[in-house]
């Protein structure tokens, strides 16, 4: 442990509200969920300077759930914040409407991390490698974030400012994650450095002919040229393995490189069924 | 702050700083040496303990945020004096070598299901290094205790 692990203070709210009251009362808390990210910085003695209050959310079962409506024919899967990586994997309604979250939730790390990290924390992090992201974007997300003020609806198109940055206040927290889950067939495909604990060097989701890919941009990124060719009718993986290069910016960095990334995410393109004859 | 949680089959109050972790909660102030710190960033699973029946790196989980729930560490897996079915395996099978592995190998093969494929322990303890074995003696080992499906 590398942090003055005595100098940090806990909020513990018991209900939502109480903790939107203590977020919008009380300046610099961070909200902690199941802390595999958090906890992590904290041993590391590399959590942002001036980070030393917490607001505890694990305690809070009402952002505990998956749900699922339909709108129109198409399937919306609600998460509550707190929705687990296993929680995912064991969900049947996740599993039937979109197995590709499924999916992703297996290869995230190894069981330990499964049980604790969240969906919430996922997108809260903010990581570009972040493995549920491309999933998310894939479909039509929309983030619904919460201050003692009310509610907000966020497409996660929209959410992410920049490496790491995103339109969420101090006071908000991120409660609810909606996807609406277009028809198509689904895939989802990471490669890291093994099966299991390594972060994506390439992460790719798709959805029909929507493709959205994480670790090669500052955030996730959805394949639009790649998807307006197809959608035009083009079927030529040269050509889409082109236009991949205008809609990805991948940069070298300790666990790859940019001309590696770019090479694997064009074969991951080229795996999709659309270029499968 | 103080945190009642359930050790072992047993009620325990402990006193803890807001962030301290799970992990020196467990090795120091309730004095159970048995969970073992290998990289204290969530990739070893050396410091696996079951929370709630569900294997959890407790390098990762703050105490605070155990407040009425069930732990069990490697020293309540089997009842005093008595070998976990596991443990027996293990010994058997030559599944520990320097063993500061073994705690947590063991903790995380205990909530994978009866009679498992090769592959479910695989991933099963994908989250959990050993720098000796080379892993085939260990999978033989909850392969025996659990039994196999072939
Ligand atoms: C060994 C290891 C392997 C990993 N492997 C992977 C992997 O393969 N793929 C992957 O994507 N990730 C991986 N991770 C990272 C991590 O597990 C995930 O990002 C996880 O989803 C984080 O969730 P958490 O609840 O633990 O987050 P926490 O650590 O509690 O929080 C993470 C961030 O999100 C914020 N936050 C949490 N909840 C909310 C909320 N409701 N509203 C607003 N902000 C919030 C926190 O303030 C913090 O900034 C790994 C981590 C470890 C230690
Ligand atoms: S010490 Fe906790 S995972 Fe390595
Ligand atoms: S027995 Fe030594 S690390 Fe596994």
């Amino acid at each position: 442990m590398k942090s003055p692990v005595r100098q940090f203070e806990l909020l513990r709210p018991r209900t939502l509200r109480e903790a939107l009251t203590m977020l919008h009362n009380e300046s610099g808390l961070v909200p902690l969920a199941g802390g595999t990210d958090l906890l992590v910085l904290m041993n590391a003695g590399t959590l942002p300077r001036g980070t030393h209050r917490f607001l505890d959310l694990w305690g809070l079962d009402e952002l505990r759930s998956i749900r699922r409506t339909l709108i129109g024919r198409r399937p919306q899967l609600v998460f509550g914040a707190l929705t687990t990586f296993t929680d995912c994997i064991s969900s049947r309604t996740v599993l039937r409407d979109l197995p590709i979250l499924a999916q992703a939730a297996r290869e995230v790390g190894g069981p330990q991390i499964q049980n604790r990290g969240t969906l919430g924390g996922n997108i809260g992090n903010a990581s570009p490698a972040a493995d549920s992201l491309p999933v998310l974007r894939a479909a039509d997300t929309e983030l619904v974030l919460s201050s003692v003020a009310g509610e907000r609806r966020i497409p996660l198109a929209d959410y992410f400012t920049g490496y790491r940055t995103s339109v969420r206040r101090s006071d908000e927290l991120i409660t609810a994650i909606e996807v609406l889950v277009p028809p198509g067939k689904q895939s989802f495909r990471k490669v890291g450095t093994r099966a299991a604990q390594a972060i994506s060097k390439v992460v790719l989701a798709a959805i029909g002919k929507r493709i959205a890919l994480g670790s090669v941009a500052p955030t996730v990124v959805r394949a639009t040229s790649v998807e307006r060719y197809l959608a035009a009718g083009g079927s030529e993986f040269e050509t889409a393995r082109e236009l991949l290069t205008d809609d990805i910016h991948p940069i070298d960095d300790i666990r790859s490189t940019a001309a590696y990334r770019l090479r694997v995410a064009q074969n991951l393109l080229g795996q999709l069924p659309t270029f499968q004859r | 702050m103080k945190i009642t949680l359930t050790l072992n089959r047993k009620r325990r109050t402990v006193d803890v700083s807001p962030l301290e972790r799970l992990l020196d909660t467990l090795r120091g102030a309730l004095g159970l040496t048995g969970t073992k710190e290998g990289c204290g960033e969530g990739e070893c699973g050396a410091c696996t303990v079951l929370l709630d029946g569900k294997p959890v790196n407790s390098c990762l989980v703050p105490t605070a945020q155990c407040s009425g729930a069930a732990i069990t560490t490697i020293e309540g897996l089997a009842p005093r004096g008595k070998l976990h079915k596991l443990q027996r395996a293990f010994l058997e099978c030559g599944g520990a070598q320097c063993g500061i592995c073994t705690p947590g190998m063991i903790l995380a093969a205990s909530a994978l299901p009866d009679r498992p494929t090769r592959e479910q322990i695989r991933t099963g303890l994908a989250g959990n290094l050993c720098r000796c074995t080379g892993y085939e003696k260990i999978y033989d080992a909850v392969g025996v205790a659990l039994g196999t499906k072939k």
